[in-house]
């Protein structure tokens, strides 16, 4: 059988009542986990893993189990961006780089644009990376196993030299700002020698899990985020201006297309970076930020409410999270903290995960491909049709708001670790993140560092490793070669512009 | 065939609870704190999660086992947890063999592993070591060959540094003279996926990480640190045969917080035996290659004594301690 009977059989298996049904409820579930802070596609995913073999037990086929737990993963995908944009607190990891652009829209009086566009970026990244998926699952499998330890490197490298390039911030601070991310994704056991790092107070209890990333998005997102807000309006009570009506939806819709570029870029990249084990969305969404700024004709409109900005990393998020599945079922490693429980739940069901599960189980296969697709519409049409909903929250005025932020961002953390500790480091992160805004250090850039952080260190030292300490190892590979080199041309690229300037000057 | 199951089931449950209940009836008043001394997706974690599965499906527990990971300095940060658990009867971890290293390698934590309560051991992982099939390696003594040759041009991959893999490593290294470069990976996935993309050269995976790779024929597997012969791999032979005196298990236990009541003991051991004889964990135990009795009580206390010394002895030999 070819592709498209396997995948129009595979279709049919997922729209039968139950497992539409369990897609339904898994969609609902995962937006609610999604737009809750704290909560992301793994918490939702891990929960209810063991409802699964319930789920197995009753319908006695092993895609019913996973067509759910999708669908929970994929609504989460929706879901991060709305609190995202509404709150301007990250509902998940993997929506942080939505709030860069959601945010300031939001504060404009355009959160119903932000949420449209963060709607359908997310359907459009979905469906490409699903069709990709279709269409060359085995063969994108052999690509991820090119990518050893000087690849992923090189391409780590190349992430954070689009944020320094290209970013039209002021590059010493931008600098500064990776390096603190950098310091602080240090925290921790280091894996290659297994000696502790950076453990302050000499507790175990404090640092010895590291720093997690959320503790810190969260810290700058949600409290810093919260400060700026009433500094900044402190004489005056604000309101945000957020009304919808069914024109200005329709023209909000008819206007997402603008957002073509970022959701292509999105689409792409999130997908590859999703296919990569060790990424998975939260670097996804974060590259394709950096991307779509990159190329974007006026980067300086990224951070104040650049359609593309938002339709960049929602799309790539929904993008890689389908990605992330490849490797997981091809190849047997997960790309992402969430298809790691995927793969747990595999091993429940008694399915081996790796080269052969296309070949060996295609009655689990094919059914799962069918239904990302339906659990991708299922979601953008719930999103949609509750955008005036969420839109309510924008209404209260800021003296309501603030606390309920306070207590969500708290509620948050302390729900994603069961930490006491993860909630003082975010407090301290918040307050910290709030100074350096006043001080114009930009913070996407320690977000993102503080995510690449663990995957750059180790592949870096595994790669000297290798190579006897010769850096030559990033260069002299067939595919890590010209990724190191592209990096280093971007990073160089703002000196060659400032000696152009003093020569011009002259 | 299904309903004669969940009968058998029923009576296994209650015949459970009555011992339970006879030894002081304890059971649990709330959510009992499942701790992972590793990260989401690994071995361990698989094997918690499909635990908590039986559990959950034959509702063996009035109450939840809730997973909780905490992966932190090669479980230093679990280890650390259930010794100031705050109600050692509802918290019980599932270990590897970092419950004997970390404790060792880092005497600072204070933690004294027999002070432990011994739930059951649900298995002992093995450990096989795997090639490439376009290494051109197909038996033991070839491996040996080609790996002399190359020096420290032959690299293995394994999880974590002065662990299970390495610690198989240094011992080949040394056994044989050969200056095999270890690499440290984060897990066995990452290890097995660069296996079968040619990053590495050989691994000593647990079969159930490299199992995907083996069915598809990228990676042979050319000796066992085993006793006897897997079922699974009957033309493999062990180390043993070869005439080298070692073997390596991994240990798949649970345990409870030091503290941990009697009675308290006594429900989760009778809970962890229900969950041993359960027909998916015994189809998951030959599935994967793992080995090993159930074991309780003393039992696991004297295995335990016995593994502390081992690995005292290996890490003082690699000078991983002083």
């Amino acid at each position: 059988m070819d592709v498209i009977t396997l995948l129009i059989d595979g279709i049919f298996t997922a729209l039968q009542p139950l497992n539409l049904g369990l897609a339904l409820l898994g969609v609902v579930i995962g937006l609610f986990v999604g737009a809750m802070p704290g909560l992301g596609s793994v918490n939702g995913v891990a929960i209810l893993l063991p409802f699964t073999f319930v789920i197995q037990q009753i319908t006695g086929s092993v895609s019913s189990p996973m067509i759910f737990l999708a669908a929970i993963y994929y609504g989460a995908m929706y879901g991060g961006a709305i609190s995202s944009i509404t709150l301007g607190i990250p509902g998940a990891s993997t929506a942080v780089a939505t709030t860069f652009d959601g945010r300031p829209l939001a504060l404009q009086g355009k959160a119903d644009r932000a949420l449209v566009i963060a709607a359908l970026a997310s359907f459009v990244g979905g469906t490409v990376s699903t069709i990709l998926f279709t269409g060359a699952a085995p063969l994108l499998a052999s690509v991820a196993l090119k990518f050893g330890n000087p690849e992923i490197f090189a391409l780590m490298l190349l992430a954070f030299a689009t944020f320094v390039g290209l970013g039209g911030d002021d590059i010493p601070k931008t600098i500064i700002s990776i390096c603190l991310g950098l310091i602080l994704s240090a925290v921790g056991f280091d894996i290659i020698s297994g000696a502790p790092r950076l453990l302050l107070f000499d507790s175990t209890a404090w640092f010895s899990r590291g720093i997690q990333f959320l503790v810190l998005a969260i810290g700058v997102y949600g409290i810093g985020e919260m400060l700026w807000t009433i500094n900044s309006t402190r004489y005056k009570t604000e309101m945000t201006e957020a009304r919808i009506t069914l024109g200005r939806m329709r023209a909000a819709l008819a206007g997402a297309s603008e957002a073509w570029k970022g959701t292509l870029i999105g689409s792409l990249l999130g997908f590859f970076v999703g296919i990569l084990p060790a990424a998975g969305a939260t670097p996804g969404s974060l590259m394709a930020y950096g991307v779509a700024k990159m190329v974007s004709k006026d980067p300086s409109k990224f951070g104040h409410g650049e359609p593309d900005g938002v339709a960049a990393p929602e799309s790539a998020n929904n993008s890689a999270s389908t990605g992330a599945m490849l490797p997981m079922m091809t190849l047997g490693i997960p790309g992402s903290p969430t298809t790691a429980v995927l793969l747990a739940g595999m091993v429940i069901w008694g399915l081996t995960p790796g080269p052969r599960l296309f070949t060996d189980q295609p009655d689990f296969v094919w059914p799962l491909i069918g239904s990302f697709y339906i659990s991708n519409l299922i979601a953008v049409v719930m999103n949609l049709a509750f955008i005036p909903l969420f839109l309510r929250v924008l209404r209260m005025p800021f003296t309501i708001l603030a606390p309920l932020i306070f207590v969500l961002s708290v509620v948050g953390v302390f729900a994603a670790y069961q930490n006491i500790y993860d909630v003082w480091l975010m407090l301290f992160f918040g307050i910290g993140a709030f100074f350096l805004r006043i001080l114009n250090y930009p913070l996407a850039p320690a977000v993102l560092a503080i995510v690449l952080g663990p995957i750059a260190e180790p592949t870096l030292r595994q790669s000297l490793i290798l190579s006897d300490g010769s850096w030559m190892i990033f260069l002299n590979r067939p595919i890590a070669g010209p990724i190191t080199i592209v990096a280093i041309v971007l990073i160089l690229l703002p000196l060659v512009g400032l000696i152009r300037r003093r020569l011009l000057r002259r | 065939m299904k309903l004669f199951k969940s009968m058998a089931f029923g009576l296994a449950a209650m015949g459970a609870l009555t011992a339970a209940q006879s030894a002081g009836a304890f059971e649990p008043t709330k959510p009992v704190d499942f701790v992972i001394m590793a990260g989401k997706g690994g071995g361990a974690d698989k094997m918690a999660r499909l635990m908590q599965s039986i559990v959950e499906a034959n509702g063996m527990s009035s109450r939840p086992l809730v997973p909780v990971n905490k992966s932190g300095g090669s479980g230093a940060e679990a280890l650390v947890a259930m010794m100031n658990a705050s109600d050692p009867d509802h918290a019980i971890m599932v270990t590897l063999n970092s419950f004997f290293t970390t404790p060792l390698r880092q005497p600072g934590l204070g933690v004294d592993i027999m002070t432990f309560a011994p739930v059951g051991r649900m298995a002992e992982d093995t450990f096989v070591l795997w090639v490439h099939k376009d290494e051109g390696i197909s038996s033991f003594d070839e491996f040996l060959a080609e790996a002399k040759d190359r020096g420290s041009g032959w690299v293995m991959g394994g999880t974590g540094s002065a662990q299970e893999d390495q610690i198989i490593t240094n011992y080949l290294n040394d056994t044989y003279g050969l200056e095999i470069k270890y690499i440290p990976y984060k897990g066995g996935g990452a290890v097995a996926k660069d296996l079968a993309g040619r990053q590495i050269n050989s691994s000593v995976n647990n079969p159930s990480e490299a199992l995907g790779f083996y069915e598809s024929g990228d990676v042979i597997p050319l000796v066992a640190f085993t006793d006897e012969r897997l079922p699974m791999f009957p033309d493999v032979p062990t180390l043993r045969e070869t005439g080298q005196e070692f073997a390596y298990f991994m240990q798949r236990a649970v345990v409870g917080a030091p503290g941990m009541s009697d009675d308290a003991l006594a429900y989760y051991t009778a809970l962890f035996d229900q969950v041993y004889n359960s027909p998916e964990w015994q189809k998951y135990k030959s599935d994967k290659s793992l080995l090993g009795d159930y074991l309780n009580g003393d039992g696991l206390r004297d295995y335990w004594q016995t593994q502390r010394e081992r690995h005292e002895t290996i890490l003082r030999a690699s000078g991983d301690i002083k």
